[in-house]
């Protein structure tokens, strides 16, 4: 039986319209569909902790999950989302199967494009990828990370996650620890949550902070303890561990022991703080298993949730686009 | 307008404005030409009684220049002739009013020995449009380690010798290619970056570069390379000619080097005077250049070393890729941009804004390469090449990459308006482009 939550009918039964045809980057968005975005993502949240999780929102439209990198964690999560909604989700993974031998990813695009998808979720380890695709497409192209530029529905998602934490995005002193240079995610994070009135902070080696990154209007931190100190949340980046071998750090245990987060690190923070990781972790690399299994005060279970219903508050958002054209 | 076919008839070209750096005029006048060079320049209104056998191309007070002198163009030929042959190159050319291009040895083969240097020429004469000269490598398949045989591809017609985008690395054999040439006065040419700094870099970097998830090579590369190899000029004493500066702390370098009377003399490309690293924008591979677009300071920079004349040459670093190697995503696109097309008019727009003055840019496309290079072309005088072109200073125009005479559109100019227009060109008292 479908029963839907009350308030996530209340949230789809509000008049507003997502005017963009593609969810390529935060830098697209505005306030208003940020916080439209989260209260439908928040509906979605109840929904699927529900015993019925299926809606037909999106019944009748097919989703593709067009993966150039690798990724269980995001691809699965687009694909419950997009199947809690009703809609046929087909997994390409052009790398494994014949489709991009020789292939660019203009004539994969195109190909793809010509089965008539609705919804083509793209992940590219080039920046800029997710762009060029849509601009050669007829559907609706939804970023799931490309390169080392953006992956809005992880910011969304660990809005959510804020969000739900605090009650409140504004005001929040946010650090974002780690990898900051080759992470997509830090980008996304750093536009939306100063969109939404949060005070962001870079914490890492001055190897892994973008060049010029102190124009982005955040402070940066070469010492983690400074950098923590009474912030209400944590968000700890994936570091690659072949970039800690000597290239962007000395090594795993010099890394962990000036930049990894442990209890000792983390008395800084404000004593209510939480800590995040979008996942796949290295434990007792960046992040200490002590920190990050401690549910009073680790939200990187809740995100892998809030993935799910803010993928299908982007899904329901474009499709809703696509049925007023 | 019909094309002449140079069939020994003189030609006079009246009523038209001279422009002529080598000699600094810049005033009414008229040329007569006969027997593929100019046999009078008239200078002043009155261009005196013509004998009744001369025909007479009346300019209607367009502007007459010598004939663009371009010593970085890239073609396909040999070995990648879908991007661009060397006819379709020269047909760019003449449409862009161009009179003589220096191609660059990194194609396949490579021009690295003097059989290729032979094959170059040859086919320049068989396509008779405008003037072809190759640049030999200044290593063997340019790729750093061997020289090349720079006195017999001298012999054999190149003009100087570089190799192209790939940097000489090391500094021993950088040292024995600039000692060698100079014994036979082959020009070296080099452009500056550290490549242990630029190796992967698709961007300058910045926060542009940073807020785009771009790979990106700080501008100080440019400057670090440009110091070793003025250190070797200096060890050396050979002439080289540094290949497209495009930022502020190499000019600074650069500018001490000469200042201390180093042979060296400095080019700049059409899309570092024109672009900067914002006009990439969304990721837009057209704008993917070798060195990357800069920052706006670094623009700025360049603009006023042209204006002082600290750069002396400009070039169009015609680059020529076709749309399947542009349209991939921004890091894996390939760099380069066509330009012989768009070079006068893009050069234009620094007299139009009143940045430079016309006399200095033409200045920088004509006299001052050819001098560099010991060519009789890129001057109104007697004697001299009658290689022209007439064009209309203020006619605006829209470019339309996908109108583009050359065989790649990969144009950064693509939708930019711009005044200039070639209305003629001559190449050897032979109209070759009739706009």
């Amino acid at each position: 039986m479908n029963t839907t939550p009350s308030g996530l009918n209340e949230v789809l039964q509000r008049t507003f319209s997502f005017p963009k045809r593609h969810f390529l980057s935060v830098t697209d968005l505005n306030e208003v569909e940020v916080a439209n975005l989260l209260d439908l993502a928040d509906g979605f949240v109840a929904l699927n902790r529900q015993h019925s999780k299926k809606l037909d929102l999106l019944k009748g439209r097919t989703l593709m999950n067009l993966f150039f990198e690798n990724s269980t964690r995001t691809q699965s999560s687009f694909e419950l989302a997009g199947k809690r909604l009703g809609a046929d989700v087909v997994n390409m993974s052009p790398r494994s199967s014949s489709i991009s031998k020789g292939e660019t990813l203009i004539d994969t695009a195109v190909t793809l494009n010509a089965m008539q998808p609705d919804l083509l979720v793209v992940r590219h380890a080039s920046s800029g990828a997710a762009s060029l695709l849509s601009q050669k497409v007829t559907c609706s192209v939804v970023n799931a990370g490309d390169g080392q530029h953006e992956h809005p529905t992880q910011a969304l998602l660990d809005a959510l996650s804020m969000r739900r934490a605090f009650g409140r995005i504004a005001g929040l002193s946010v650090a974002i620890c780690g990898d900051v240079l080759h992470s997509r995610v830090a980008r996304s994070n750093i536009a939306l949550l100063q969109m939404l009135g949060a005070e962001v902070r870079l914490v890492g080696p001055p190897t892994l902070i973008p060049a010029a990154a102190d124009r982005w209007n955040v402070a940066i931190h070469h010492d983690m303890r400074d950098g923590i100190k009474g912030c209400d949340v944590v968000m700890m980046l994936r570091l690659q561990l072949e970039r800690m071998d000597g290239v962007m750090a000395p090594s795993q245990r010099e890394y962990f022991r000036f930049f990894g987060l442990d209890r000792e690190k983390l008395a800084f923070a404000a004593p209510h703080v939480r800590v995040m990781h979008p996942g796949p972790m290295n434990r007792g690399v960046e992040i200490d298993s002590d920190v990050a299994d401690d549910l009073s005060v680790s939200l990187i279970q809740d995100q892998v949730e809030m993935g799910v219903a803010a993928r299908m508050a982007v899904l329901t958002s474009l499709s809703a686009r696509l049925d007023n054209d | 307008m019909t094309l002449s076919q140079g069939d020994g008839r003189p030609t006079a070209f009246t009523n038209v404005r001279l422009l002529d750096p080598a000699s600094g005029y810049d005033g009414p006048g008229a040329i007569v030409v006969g027997d593929g060079v100019i046999t009078d320049v008239v200078k002043g209104q009155d261009a005196g009684p013509l004998s009744s056998d001369i025909d007479v191309v009346d300019g209607r007070g367009a502007l007459l220049l010598p004939g663009l002198v371009d010593i970085r163009v890239k073609t396909g030929e040999p070995g990648a002739e879908t991007k661009e042959t060397l006819k379709s190159a020269a047909l760019a050319a003449a449409a862009g009013g161009v009179t003589t291009i220096v191609v660059q040895p990194d194609t396949h083969p490579v021009v690295d020995e003097p059989s290729v240097v032979d094959f170059i020429l040859r086919r320049a004469r068989d396509i008779e449009l405008v003037n072809v000269y190759p640049a030999g490598a200044a290593t063997k398949g340019c790729e750093g380690l061997r020289m090349a045989e720079i006195g017999l591809m001298a012999e054999a017609g190149c003009l100087y010798v570089t190799d192209a985008d790939r940097p000489i690395v090391d500094s021993k054999v950088m040292r024995r290619v600039l000692s060698y040439a100079r014994s036979f006065g082959v020009l070296v040419a080099h452009r500056p970056t550290d490549p242990w700094l630029s190796n992967g870099a698709a961007a300058s970097e910045g926060e542009f570069a940073s807020r785009m998830g771009l790979p990106a090579v700080p501008a100080i590369a440019e400057k670090i390379m440009l110091e070793r190899d003025l250190a070797l000029v200096e060890l050396t004493g050979a002439r080289l000619m540094v290949d497209q500066l495009t930022t502020a702390a190499a000019l600074e370098s650069f500018r001490r080097g000469r200042d201390r009377g180093l042979p060296v003399i400095a080019t700049t490309s059409i899309n570092h005077l024109s672009f900067n690293e914002l006009d990439i924008g969304d990721y837009r591979t057209f704008c993917k250049v070798e060195p990357p677009l800069r920052s706006e300071d670094d623009r700025q920079a360049v603009i006023e070393a042209v204006a002082s004349g600290l750069i002396s040459v400009i070039v169009s670093a015609h680059a020529p890729a076709p749309a399947e190697d542009k349209r991939l995503p921004y890091d894996e696109a390939a760099p380069g941009a066509v330009g012989l097309q768009t070079l006068l008019p893009a050069l234009l727009a620094f007299h139009h804004e009143g940045r430079i003055p016309l006399i200095d840019l033409i200045r920088a496309v004509t006299c001052a390469p050819a001098d560099l290079l010991g060519l009789p072309a890129g001057r109104l005088a007697k004697g001299a090449p009658a290689d022209l072109v007439l064009c209309d200073l203020n006619a605006p125009l829209r470019v339309d990459a996908d109108k583009l005479v050359s065989k790649s559109k990969n144009s950064p100019f693509d939708g930019r308006r711009l005044q200039g227009k070639v209305l003629r060109t001559v190449v050897a008292g032979r109209t070759v482009f009739a706009g």
